[in-house]
């Protein structure tokens, strides 16, 4: 289970009209991971999530989903895998539960049988029930937000590709999809989801990956994302001249002095073996703590541009 | 370790999509509107002749069926059908046709039905077989709403037939039907033909008025005598053929002719939207 990969590209990449939008991607998204895919708006995220539903056909390499290649394999792929892609798309002159069963006729191996308790099911999940016999034009977005995770819940599913999935939800409703997306990871369902809430992909996420500029900038664990090596050490001393004598002596790197404030990059170093050389120095320590980077300052670092839009 | 059923196809699973293909079209407003809008011609044709008949002149001038009709109220179907083939039913197959796939597109749907995963030949077979029942509806409405306000406003006999042959009600009301029928083959090129369109763009509103025009243009060309080599591939060459269905013995070389036409359409634009919407990216 740790080494299965759910999805896994080899130099996936495709090109509109001269430009490249997504570029010799690598991503690997292990099987039953919570994945975040991260990115500034045009950097090529929905282009990915598409070649992997086989909407858009890629111009070089390949993109295998459950160990199948996609878009050749759709048939046999496609049932396992439920979407949300760029937002919800219903027939607004029916029902929701209309527009569920119309979808899920769509796909060949659905029962016709049990399509009726899978969408009541579905559509409870979601917290839809009340609004159930409306036109689709009379929701609104989150409803219509909703009733589209209602429609990837509608089968058991192996992977679930969730583009922006708490766009147009109330707070309520993204506490929500956060609990559904825990108890789906929980079953065992690999979920792929793409946002650009950074604090969002910090709740849900074990996993992440960063795209910018069609290209794959970073990818990993969330701790390893953090980076672990950007670290900085805070201290606090009466004494700040010999403590800046034993962190260099330690050999941390970029140490700041301002009044009784010190700060440094802590490396690979550990934190507890400073405090036995700075006590060892007498210099007195009135506070030391870890500052982790958090994911949103690794994201400009990595991708240089915050949420520009890249040209 | 899969969790998901594996896909097996469930017997029938065609049938299903297209049921609910069937009842998506049919459960709009906007078909029902069209629908009814067709139905209103034979009532506009039969009241607007009662009137003129009421006051002791005559019919004198207009299309032959339409003199037909103060003697027998059969005739308001067909001669609504003629009125109504030239224009308003090309205008309601283009915007159900033309509707298929950009429909799908431009309101979201699209992406969610592949990824279902519908199959893209699946869904454009449904699409077009969605649009062909349209196609069969649409003459049939008039026909049937032709008649019903026929037989209320007009005495109703033996019909006189083009030959000068008289055949009797019941053989009528079956010629009735089969003109019915005619039309809605005659439909079937035109529907290709907006499948197509419908692949090709994201805007149902453009592709429904690009059929349209096909259908104009094939019967203006048709009008060309300099053409006349031209005129028999036309789409639109039979769409009137419906005439000889009313003589006697009724001629149904008409049928096959029509029925040839409309299947080399069909197979060369159901082509053309295959290789188009097989191969295209999806980014609706």
């Amino acid at each position: 289970m740790t080494t299965a990969l759910a999805v896994e590209t080899r130099g996936l990449g495709k090109r509109f009209g001269g430009r490249d939008a997504v570029h010799d991607l690598a991503l690997a998204v292990p099987a039953g991971s919570v994945f975040g895919f991260l990115g500034p708006n045009g950097s090529g995220k929905t282009t990915t999530i598409r070649m992997l539903l086989g909407l858009v056909s890629p111009t070089a390499g390949e993109a295998p989903v459950l160990g199948e290649r996609m878009p050749d394999s759709g048939r046999s792929v496609l049932p396992r895998v439920g979407a949300l892609v760029e937002g919800p798309g219903f027939s607004g002159w029916l029902s929701g539960p209309a527009n569920l069963a119309r979808l899920d006729t769509a796909d060949p191996g659905a029962s016709g049988r049990t399509r009726r308790a899978r969408i009541a099911e579905s559509l409870e999940r979601v917290g839809l029930t009340a609004a159930g016999g409306k036109k689709v034009k009379a929701y609104s977005l989150g409803m219509k937000q909703r009733l589209g995770l209602a429609n990837a819940l509608l089968r058991p599913r192996d992977l679930l590709v969730l583009d922006e999935p708490t766009n147009g939800l109330d707070p309520q409703g993204t506490r929500e999809v956060r609990t559904l997306v825990r108890e789906l990871a929980a079953d065992g369902t690999t979920v792929f989801v793409s946002s650009h809430l950074l604090a969002e992909i910090e709740q849900m996420c074990t996993h992440a990956a960063v795209m910018s500029a069609g290209r794959l900038v970073a990818q990993g664990t969330l701790e390893a994302l953090r980076g672990h090596e950007g670290a900085r050490v805070r201290l606090r001393t009466p004494d700040p001249v010999q403590a800046v004598r034993v962190l260099q002596s330690a050999g941390l790197a970029q140490i700041e002095q301002e009044g009784p404030e010190l700060t440094a990059t802590l490396g690979d170093r550990p934190v507890e073996s400073l405090v036995p050389l700075l006590v060892a120095a007498r210099v007195r320590v009135q506070g030391l703590r870890v500052d982790e980077p958090t994911l949103e300052e690794r994201f400009v670092a990595l991708t240089g541009e915050g949420f520009d839009v890249a040209g | 370790m899969s969790r998901a059923e594996p896909a097996r196809r469930t017997s029938g699973a065609g049938l299903a999509l297209l049921g609910s293909e069937l009842t998506g079209v049919f459960r709009r407003r906007r078909t029902w509107a069209m629908l009814l809008a067709l139905a209103a011609v034979p009532v506009l044709v039969a009241v607007a002749i009662r009137i003129s008949s009421g006051d002791g002149g005559g019919p004198s001038r207009g299309p032959s069926f339409v003199t037909g009709i103060a003697g027998n109220g059969l005739f308001v179907g067909v001669a609504s059908l003629v009125l109504a083939i030239p224009l308003f039913l090309p205008l309601t197959v283009g915007v159900v046709a033309g509707d298929t796939i950009a429909g799908e597109a431009s309101t979201g749907t699209l992406r969610y039905l592949l990824v279902a995963p519908a199959g893209r030949v699946r869904l454009l077979l449904v699409k077009y077989a969605g649009a062909a029942v349209f196609c069969f509806a649409a003459p049939l409405a008039i026909v049937v709403a032709g008649t019903a306000i026929g037989a209320v406003l007009f005495p109703v006999g033996p019909i006189t037939l083009l030959s000068g042959d008289q055949v009797p009600i019941a053989e009528g009301l079956g010629r009735l039907l089969m003109i019915g029928l005619y039309t809605g083959l005659s439909m079937l090129g035109l529907a290709a033909v907006g499948l197509f369109i419908s692949t090709l763009t994201d805007v149902p509103v453009g592709a429904m008025a690009a059929t349209v025009v096909i259908a104009v243009t094939s019967q203006v060309l048709d009008q060309l005598p300099q053409l006349d080599a031209l005129h028999p591939f036309l789409l639109t060459d039979s769409w009137l053929g419906l005439v000889d269905l009313l003589r006697q013995p009724p001629d149904w070389s008409v049928f096959d002719t029509n029925a040839l036409l409309q299947l080399g359409w069909v197979v060369v634009f159901g082509a053309l939207a295959f290789g188009r919407f097989t191969t295209r990216d999806v980014l609706a």
